[in-house]
Order: C-alpha cells, then structure tokens, then sequence
C-alpha cells in the first residue's frame, strides 16, 4: 500500500497529443527507444499517447522493468484531464492544443508536421518559441529537444484581456456611458 | 421623342441600374470604418460568427468581455460540419443566463445558434467546390437577411466571407446598416489569412484587428490591442 503510494505520488507523466490530426511521425519518434529512454533518464515515469486519425500503432509497455510505462488511445473526451495531469505535453502545432497547454502553465513541445501544405501554424510554434514560452521542433529533431530541454528557462504565457478589443467596439458603435 | 426611346432602350437602363449601384457601393464603403457618432442607447442585434480549428476559443474569450446588454439579441453560426463550436457557445450563454437570472424563455431570446453550409470542406475538390460555394452564398444571404444583424463578429474561419459579404449586401440595398468588426486569429502571426486579407482590402471590416505587432507594422489600418488568448 505505501509503496503504491508512493508510486502514485512519483508519477509524471509525458501526454503526447495530435488533435484530430493524423501525424503518425511524431508517434513513431516518441515510441523509439532513444527518445524513450531519455524521457525516462529526464525522470518521466508515464508516456501517454493520443494517436488520432495516424495509423501507427506504437508499442505498449507496463514499465514494470523500471522504464516508461506507455499507452496510447485514438481519441477521448476528456483530453483538457489528460493535459491537467501531465508534466509534459508533446503536441502538434495546432493552436487550440497550444494555448490549452499555455494556460495550463505546463512545459510544452509543439513538434511540426511538415507533410502539411500551408502548414501557417508553424508561424505561432515559431513566435511562442522566440519568447521562450514552448519549444518548437520537427519530429527528427525531438530527441535532441528534449535531451537538451531546460524547463526552467521558460517564461509562462501571460493571461490574455480580450476587454481592450471590446472597449474599443463599444466606442466604435457609440456605446459611451 | 428620340429621347424617350434613348430611355426604353435595355442597354440604357441596365447601365443606369449598375451605375446607382455602384455609388451605392461607393457610399457604403465611404462611411465603412467610420464610427457611429450619435450616442445610442438601444441594444443592437449581433452576429458572431465560429469556426473550428481555434477560431471558436478566441472568439468566445471576446464575447465573454462584451457587455451583454449591450449586444443582444445574439446569433451564435457555425459550419454545419462542426458539432462543437455552438455546443461551447452555449456553454457559455448558459453560464451567463445563469448569472443574470434568465428564464429558459428569456434565453432563447437573448441567444440563439444557427448553422451553414461551408463553401468547401478540407481536402475537396476545387471543380465541386464551385457548386458548393454557391449553395453557401444563397444560405448565408437567406440567414442574413433573417437576422438582418446590426454588428457582424467574426476572427477568420471561411464561412465569414459569405456572411459578412451578405451584411453588405444589405448595407449596399439598404435593408439593414451593420458594423462588421474583424480580429485575426492569433495562429496569423506574419501573414493575414485569406478571409482577413479579403476584407481588410476590401474595407468591408468596420474594423480590422490583428493579435500581433508585427502584424499591424505591415497593415496599418489594422488595430493591435493584445491577444484574445
């Protein structure tokens, strides 16, 4: 019982999320065994993939010989608790998973998919990124994001005011008090 | 005599039509981004307009702050597509009724939630697209001009170009004045979308707003007022 405890309050899981996406190049990087281990060397206990419409299935793991224990589902309702519970998000550069994250002040890496045309996201991964609030990656470079990931340098996302917008709106169309 | 038949003649008229109209259009445009210089006191009837893909999230974050009274009733569109832009917009009328005390009646009125058929789906073909775009320029004519709103919201997905091409339709036929207010999304970063880049060069938005700087620096009609997100 305490050991299970204890188990429990060790816990820290890597949540890795493509949204509807299918983006099956992030989940074959996360499922090898060099990123694995170096998550697990970083002192992730958990890896929990939400694999979307890809078709990769990656592989399975109870983590009972000490290495990341790893599971995977398609898609799930509840992912705002998947994100809540995680210490670390891997996502793909859609913007709702991005500022979802962000305001779950939660370390993230928004990994690119480059097999998208028109891909105008990579636009906000990149801005984010200069400002230190995520790091930003393409699936054959994950590894190295995160073996030299410093989750302490990043700065939080400040909350956002949308009343400047309506203010200036209320003046526009005379709503003066 | 020659006169009257110079009148009749078919050619006559039809450039006589198109020529009011375009002063028409020209009027419109003129007083386009122009504000409102009477005090009102009278809520005004609003059209918001969704979209998935983040859209929906920025836009409702902007609805949250507006001052209710002031912008109701409210007509909350989605593409017919989307199952989960009105279901937040409820969402959140709801939590507002909540805090106002609204009868399930009264929130009807104050709130409610249309959807349209979007001019091309992702990953359709450009030859039935054409088709497809027609049916939802008649369908966003017909919603407009049922709602014949008084301010068009809206941040981007692609159903906003027919509608707020509709509420100027009305402007220019003189069915219904609408202040059409335009936010890009906060996903544009260097460059406006389609939809943005349409109407800010257009000056169909009333007023245009960009969530990054660097943004307004190349569109300077543009506002930048911080981030919805």
């Amino acid at each position: 019982m305490g050991e299970a405890d204890e188990c429990r309050r060790m816990k820290k899981t890597v949540f890795v999320t493509v949204g509807t996406t299918c983006f099956d190049a992030l989940v074959k990087v996360v499922d090898t065994q060099q990123v694995k281990e170096e998550l697990a060397r970083k002192g992730y206990t958990h890896l929990l993939i939400q694999m979307g419409r890809g078709s990769y299935i990656p592989s399975t793991s109870s983590g009972e010989d000490g290495s990341l224990a790893v599971e995977y589902f398609t898609f799930s309702p509840s992912i705002a608790d998947y994100m809540k519970s995680a210490s670390l998000i891997i996502s793909h550069a859609g913007s709702g998973s991005i500022f979802e994250s962000l305001q779950l002040s939660k370390p993230l890496i928004v990994v690119v998919n480059e097999d998208l045309m028109d891909n105008h996201q990579i636009e906000l991964a990149e801005e984010l990124a200069e400002r230190k609030h995520l790091l930003f990656t393409r699936p054959q470079t994950l590894y190295e994001t995160v073996r030299t990931m410093d989750l302490e340098s990043r700065i939080p996302y400040p909350p956002a005011d949308a009343t400047p917008v309506a203010k200036l709106m209320d003046k526009f169309l005379g709503f003066d008090d | 005599m020659e006169n009257a038949n110079h009148l009749c003649c078919p050619i006559n008229i039809i450039l006589f039509v198109i020529s009011i109209f375009v002063a028409r259009v020209a009027y419109v445009l003129y007083w386009s981004g122009k504000p409102l210089r009477t005090l009102i006191r009278q809520p005004m009837c609003t059209l918001i307009i969704l979209g998935s893909g983040g859209h929906t999230a920025e836009m409702l974050n902007l609805v949250a702050v507006l001052e209710k009274d002031k912008y109701t009733p409210r007509f909350y569109i989605a593409a017919l597509t989307d199952n989960m832009s009105l279901q937040k917009a409820q969402v959140l009328e709801e939590s507002l009724a909540h805090q106002m005390h609204e009868s399930a009646r009264e929130r009807t009125e104050v709130a409610q939630f249309m959807k349209i058929y979007r001019s091309r789906e992702v990953g359709q073909s450009y030859l039935t697209s054409v088709g497809t775009t027609l049916v939802a320029i008649v369908h966003a004519l017909w919603l407009v001009f049922k709602i014949k709103p008084q301010v068009v919201i809206c941040n981007g997905p692609g159903t906003c170009i027919p509608l707020c091409a509709a509420a100027f339709l009305l402007k220019v036929v003189g069915i219904k004045w609408s202040y059409i207010f335009y936010v890009e999304s906060i996903a544009r970063v260097k460059k406006l979308s389609l939809s943005g880049l349409l109407l800010y060069k257009s000056n169909l938005a009333d007023q245009f707003f960009v969530q990054w700087p660097q943004l307004q620096k190349k569109y300077p009609k543009a506002h930048y007022f911080g981030c919805l997100m």
